[in-house]
């Protein structure tokens, strides 16, 4: 649906994106990450038609990005990072306005059916202005998905939310994203694990790394973490835990607890509970570690930065 | 075309909800009732038949101070509220968001000039056998031509910045030298004079509309303006997207 082949963009003498190359799908959710000032706003901006690349070919729904912008922008639905609305208008004011700017047949109903999908019905006549920051979330992601769009862009769409207005948010996308193709872009690691098919990770104007989000756990932590802790000194026990099929090292975190890296396509919990009783102790914790994606994106931008070339880009 | 329509609409709703349209109706009908007033009691004083043209000819020179404050934010205010992004990704050509923005203008200060018919209607009472319609008509076609142009000048202005106070002052001083650019040419008469003497949009109205003569040349000038900014203005709004 979206092909990024060759993305450049320059402000000045400043390279905002140097060379970029992904794809999204028909249908996918991908999430896009990367530290602030990586390029994720300038590459959401490019997609929906506001910046003009400096080199490089965007094509979305098989139609060149520059040549066909205005039959692209009619199918793209997009939120810009920070919301910029019509104070001095009422909710469904500005809707009806951004519809009749698409030409939308209905509009009516459809800025009815974008209010309610937001849960703005009651406040659908009162001014943008007096809107709290979640709720012209809301309006803005009504605005985005008014038109039914093909390709949905969210740049960080829950930014400046509470857990709930986050959750309600997620289940936007979630609901919308069963049929349509979005590509958005987050800090919130957790939304990327619960809603995304694909995990982009951008910095400094390039992709680092692309994959999902399962993948990209076991691959940079060479398998699963399991961590036990025991009712007494574990010291003895970890000769017993390395000799365990597919446990590779076995590394103690205090007096009794300790974590194993489990090998992929191994499940050794069931054998480090035999073991523990075994070596007689008691069993009071055994659970899995896995590296958070907020340890995984800290480690590989920090390895960008240390070194020039980066050699983590997948594959795919 | 439709999307021109939508966006001047909403332009001219944007006039009306804030207080600066209020504003600038007020001050306009304020100087304007003063004038006539004076007008008036000179009229009585010297048993003279007051013509139309002390209405028509002050508000020429009023619209360089009401235009800029109404176009000012037409296009900055947009850039720095953001929006102008949600327009410019919507399926919204760049020289229509332009044409738009001076069509919603136009619409507000051509409300603006209806209002100012009621000093007309009031001397036509005091006249008989009622005052000269047809130098109502021409200055009134002169007037609008002149604020069509004044608000294209101020849209192209405000496409330029991003701060609407410094828009007003450029749209300001752009305005006003145009108004009296030809000051040179009354001293004499060089090739160069006569350039600025065709430049200066008084000259296009107080000698010809103002005196009930409507010349192609002059409507020629004032639209021919008018697009030329228009024009420059969809081009700055174009390289925006470069920056």
């Amino acid at each position: 649906m979206i092909e990024v082949v060759g993305l450049t963009k320059d402000y000045g003498t400043r390279r905002a994106l140097d060379g970029l190359n992904f794809t999204v799908k028909k249908g996918e959710i991908v999430g896009f990450l990367g530290p602030n000032g990586a390029g994720k706003t300038t590459t959401m901006r490019v997609l929906a038609g506001y910046l003009p690349p400096t080199s490089g070919t965007v094509t979305v729904d098989g139609k060149d990005l520059i040549k066909d912008s205005l039959s692209i922008r009619q199918i793209t639905g997009y939120l810009p990072e920070t919301v910029p609305l019509y104070s001095d208008m009422t909710i469904r004011g500005y809707l009806l306005y951004m519809g009749n700017l698409r030409h939308l047949k209905h509009v009516d109903e459809l800025v009815d059916q974008a209010i309610e999908r937001v849960q703005l019905t009651d406040r659908s006549d009162g001014y943008i202005g007096n809107l709290s920051k979640g709720m012209r979330q809301r309006v803005g992601f009504a605005q985005a998905i008014l038109h039914d769009p093909d390709v949905l862009l969210l740049d960080e769409p829950t930014i400046g939310l509470d857990p709930a207005q986050i959750h309600e948010i997620c289940n936007l996308i979630k609901e919308f994203g069963k049929h349509k193709t979005i590509l958005f872009s987050t800090h919130i690691l957790s939304e990327v694990q619960q809603l995304c098919d694909r995990v982009l990770i951008i910095n400094k104007g390039r992709i680092l790394v692309e994959d999902t989000p399962e993948q990209l756990q076991l691959r940079l932590s060479g398998g699963r973490n399991v961590i036990v802790r025991v009712n007494g000194k574990i010291t003895p026990t970890l000769a017993a835990f390395k000799k365990i099929k597919g446990i590779s090292t076995v590394t103690p975190l205090g007096e009794n607890s300790a974590q194993l890296t489990v090998q992929p396509d191994f499940e050794a919990r069931p054998e480090i509970a035999r073991v523990v009783v075994k070596e007689g102790l008691d069993l009071i914790e055994l659970r899995g570690a896995d590296l958070s994606l907020e340890q995984i994106f800290i480690q590989l931008t920090a390895e960008d930065e240390s070194s020039p070339n980066p050699n983590l880009t997948s594959a795919e | 075309m439709r999307n021109i329509w939508t966006i001047s609409k909403r332009e001219l709703g944007h006039y009306l909800a804030g207080p600066i349209g209020y504003l600038a109706a007020f001050a306009l009908m304020l100087i304007l009732g003063l004038i006539f007033f004076t007008n008036i009691q000179v009229a009585f004083l010297y048993t003279t038949a007051p013509s139309p043209q002390f209405i028509i000819a002050p508000i020429g020179f009023l619209l360089i101070f009401l235009v800029p404050a109404i176009t000012m934010g037409s296009i900055a205010d947009e850039y720095k509220t953001g929006t102008l992004e949600t327009i410019m990704t919507a399926p919204v050509r760049d020289w229509e968001l332009i044409v738009g923005k001076w069509l919603g203008g136009v619409f507000f200060f051509l409300g603006l000039l209806v209002l100012t018919w009621i000093f007309p209607l009031i001397l036509n009472q005091f006249v008989t056998p009622g005052i000269d319609q047809g130098l109502l008509v021409s200055g009134y076609l002169g007037v609008f031509l002149l604020m069509a142009a004044f608000v294209a000048i101020g849209v192209f202005t405000s496409s330029l910045l991003n701060n609407s106070i410094a828009a007003y002052f450029l749209t300001f001083a752009i305005l006003l030298a145009l108004w009296m650019i030809s000051a040179p040419s009354q001293i004499a008469t060089t090739a160069g004079n006569s350039i600025l003497n065709y430049l200066d949009f008084s000259e296009h109205f107080y000698p010809t509309f103002l005196s009930g003569v409507i010349t192609l040349k002059d409507i020629v000038f004032y639209i021919s303006s008018a697009a030329l900014m228009l024009f420059l203005g969809t081009a700055s709004l174009e390289a925006r997207r470069w920056k």
